[in-house]
């Protein structure tokens, strides 16, 4: 009973929260209900026994990337509300549409055996004596060579980042000189 | 246990399923490039959603593993997608997909 207590708040939180993120006009507003989402999804994850996951999923989402959004919205102004009129009249419509084409495409697939009917292959779940140690040593034996294949796209992000970040070259933006005398 | 309602795995597909229409729905709609992008976050967390899902359901870890390696992605996307923006809004003041239609600077 309480399960089904929780699945329901959860559920709540996380469509509400996804509804949020996508009508309301403040960009702020919207990064504040990414964080209910993520949090919801979290709570799905704890009920699923995938702890680890879901403490990842708070430190790394709810924490680090919701940020990083707070961060850019405010760097860049643009913390105020916008307008949802769209120029393009039709668009709206048939978006609604194309999603509701998605969502009936998502369950037909989902109810299909040869879909979902895949078998274990990565070992059990219940190997170790909890979540974390399961996880670790399926990700420090048998996926080694994609969790170091990860280190290298972190460093080419953050480099990538940086790169696209900084003021490249005087030719390119025009000049600021404020920005440039704080260096 | 009679006449209560268990939540089996197919109820979290579900709303996998409609989050990740939500954030579809999103990308379409939205013309600010920020909020497209959070659009893009929810419908990786609901494969993410439908990853652990399915190892709950298959009893394998692999979907687990898989959610970390997602997670980098998407931490990594959003590194590099936010360095665009920022320079996007360098170029010109405005955060609309449409002032970017051209590759023309």
């Amino acid at each position: 009973m309480v399960n089904v207590v929780v699945f329901i708040v959860a559920t709540v939180l996380v469509l509400g929260g996804a509804i949020g993120v996508v009508t309301s006009r403040n960009p702020v507003y919207s990064a504040l209900l990414l964080v209910a989402t993520l949090i919801g999804v979290a709570v799905f994850f704890v009920m699923q026994q995938a702890h680890l996951v879901a403490a990842v999923q708070v430190i790394v989402y709810a924490s680090a990337i919701v940020v990083l959004f707070l961060f850019v919205i405010m760097l860049l102004g643009v913390d105020r509300e916008e307008s949802l009129e769209d120029p393009i009249k039709f668009q709206r419509p048939v978006a609604l549409v194309l999603g509701g084409v998605v969502l009936a495409e998502i369950l037909f697939l989902g109810g299909r055996h040869w879909a979902t009917g895949a078998h274990s292959s990565a070992g059990s779940l219940h190997g170790g004596s909890n979540n974390v140690e399961t996880v670790a040593r399926s990700l420090f034996t048998q996926y080694l060579w994609p969790f170091e294949l990860t280190a290298a796209l972190l460093v080419i992000a953050v480099v990538g980042g940086v790169l696209l970040a900084r003021r490249s070259g005087q030719r390119a933006g025009g000049p600021a000189p404020n920005e440039e005398a704080n260096r | 246990m009679t006449g209560v309602i268990t939540i089996t795995g197919n109820y979290y597909l579900v709303v996998a399923a409609v989050l990740f229409t939500i954030g579809a729905v999103g990308v379409l709609v939205r013309r600010n490039v920020l909020v497209m992008f959070m659009c893009v976050e929810l419908m990786l967390n609901a494969v993410n959603l439908t990853f652990v899902t399915f190892s709950k359901m298959l009893n394998d870890v692999g979907g687990q593993v898989t959610v970390f390696f997602t997670l980098v992605v998407a931490a990594a996307e959003v590194a590099v997608g936010l360095g665009i923006i920022v320079a996007i809004f360098r170029r010109r003041q405005g955060a609309t997909a449409d002032d970017v239609n051209a590759l023309k600077g």
